[in-house]
């Protein structure tokens, strides 16, 4: 138990936080990456997976891609990509070491929650809603715009939800390669038998993660809310 | 035991697995085969040596990295059962069962790991509970839902003919509850091997100690063997779950096999 103490202690002192590459600096770094990550995945996969899923076509591809991101270990993939010759462990502007490598990694592990969720949102949207809309004169692109996307959004802003945990989680253990963010902490405390520091980031990692899914869930919310879906089912 | 020198320079003093990577030519074969694949010089990803070689510390990780996914799944499932019984019976409890159990998954592995540490040491057990943990948020919903998917119609039959309590559990719901169950335990299972690999940071990490080993030495061959084991064996345990569906719901093969007859 004394590891625990260790660990209160290293939090509490405030230089471990500040200044260059404290666990301030870190903990933004590692924002920086989630953010950026999950802003790729939704700009590459959320128009994909809405068109495929508006056309009722890739079912298989979208629904797999799932299983084939939860099968790859997200470690695996980080050390492929650091051992490579290219992106290897070069540095990436603000993102540090092997930032290139660990941005790819995140955003292709962000990837399949955001293009599952939005494929099945779309594919669930009713059939009477969809030929309502066709009967009313709309044309394909309104009846996506009108229809099918304000009553998939709740599902499709869960996937953002899931994804962001996602990042999170791997932008953590991006460390364990020698990457960027605050899972360094924990790898330090670790691989220098400093167990105290391990935990302080440890429980940094967590908390951060914790407010996260809060945030995303109060969005979440505030998008549900405002869907017709949800209208349509109020009392 | 390793010692790092500068970054990527690395001598290994007594390491687990021996000697280490040549830094040219084969181990103790002829020299006039050139260096081996595996080699400090040629370093190729692909390496049949290197298995040839190094087969018996892959094996080792091969069966470490089961153990660990095995036994974590089978606490998981131990847990998970008897929460999922509890939250059914009391659907008070279900709203916080189902809440905590999420806001552990949103805790990430290697942070989940070190918070175990104090309780557990850097031991295997730190990495099973933690994985258990993980494995116990899909699983305990699962059986809710398999629980739930049992017919009302069904379960009243079973009352009507004299089940009750524990034998209507085992008897009737449990077996009707399993395709929705292994699906469940399939996503556990799949998600359980991949995680294991984080296991290195306490060093009881199965492949994924030979994926650290391979990313601090610069080993490919080493590291691309093991990040395909690692797949591999998500894949066949996941295949091999499909078969136990299949042998334990004889039923449901005959209803698909029904449908797709009868279009």
């Amino acid at each position: 138990m004394r590891v625990v103490a260790d660990a209160w202690r290293y939090l509490a002192d405030p230089a471990h936080w500040r200044g260059d590459g404290g666990m301030l600096d870190l903990l933004l770094e590692q924002l920086l990456l989630t953010v950026t990550a999950l802003g790729l995945a939704v700009l590459l996969g959320l128009p994909l997976a809405l068109w495929l899923g508006h056309l009722g076509r890739g079912g298989v591809l979208a629904v797999n891609v799932s299983n084939v991101g939860r099968a790859v270990p997200t470690f695996a993939l980080l050390a492929l990509l650091v051992t490579m010759d290219h992106p290897g462990t070069s540095s990436f502007g603000p993102y540090g070491r092997a930032g290139l490598a660990t941005l790819i990694a995140l955003a292709l592990f962000a990837l399949p929650p955001v293009i599952t969720n939005a494929y099945v949102a779309v594919r669930g949207v009713p059939p009477e809603a969809q030929d309502a809309a066709t009967g009313m004169g709309m044309s394909g692109w309104q009846r996506f715009w009108r229809v099918e996307l304000p009553l998939a959004a709740p599902l499709v802003v869960s996937g953002i939800r899931l994804a962001l945990v996602q990042v999170w989680a791997t932008a953590t253990i991006a460390a364990l390669v020698a990457g960027p963010g605050l899972g360094r902490v924990i790898t330090d405390g670790f691989y220098r038998t400093d167990y105290g520091k391990g935990i302080a980031g440890a429980v940094v990692v967590a908390l951060v993660a914790l407010v996260l899914e809060g945030l995303a869930a109060l969005g979440q919310r505030a998008v549900t809310r405002s869907s017709p879906a949800a209208v349509g089912a109020a009392p | 035991m390793r010692v790092t020198l500068l970054g990527d320079l690395t001598l290994r003093v007594g390491a687990a697995g021996g000697v280490g990577r040549p830094l040219a030519g084969p181990v103790g074969g002829a020299d006039d085969e050139g260096p081996s694949c595996y080699s400090r010089l040629t370093n190729e990803w692909f390496c049949a040596d290197y298995l040839r070689d190094r087969g018996a510390e892959v094996a080792d990780a091969t069966v470490a990295h089961l153990q660990i996914t095995a036994a974590a799944i089978v606490l998981g499932l131990v847990l998970a059962v008897p929460l999922a019984l509890l939250a059914r019976r009391r659907p008070r409890l279900e709203g916080p069962v189902l809440g905590f159990s999420t806001g552990l998954y949103t805790i990430p592995s290697i942070a989940l790991f070190p918070l175990l540490v104090p309780f557990t040491g850097l031991s295997a057990t730190t990495v099973v509970l933690g994985l258990a943990l993980y494995a116990l948020t899909i699983l305990v919903r699962a059986v809710l839902d398999g629980l739930r998917s049992v017919p009302p119609e069904v379960r009243d039959a079973a009352r009507g003919l004299g089940y009750a309590g524990g034998r209507l559990l085992l008897q009737v719901e449990l077996p009707l509850a399993m395709p929705v169950l292994i699906a469940g335990l399939r996503v556990a299972t799949v998600s359980t091997v991949a995680l294991t690999t984080v296991g290195s940071l306490v060093g009881h990490g199965g492949l994924g100690d030979l994926i650290a080993d391979g990313v601090t030495t610069n080993f490919r061959a080493e590291l691309l063997t093991a990040a395909v084991l690692c797949v591999l064996l998500a894949v066949v345990l996941d295949l091999l779950l499909v078969v136990l569906q299949r042998l334990l719901t004889p039923w449901t093969r005959s209803r698909t096999a029904a449908v797709e007859v009868a279009q």
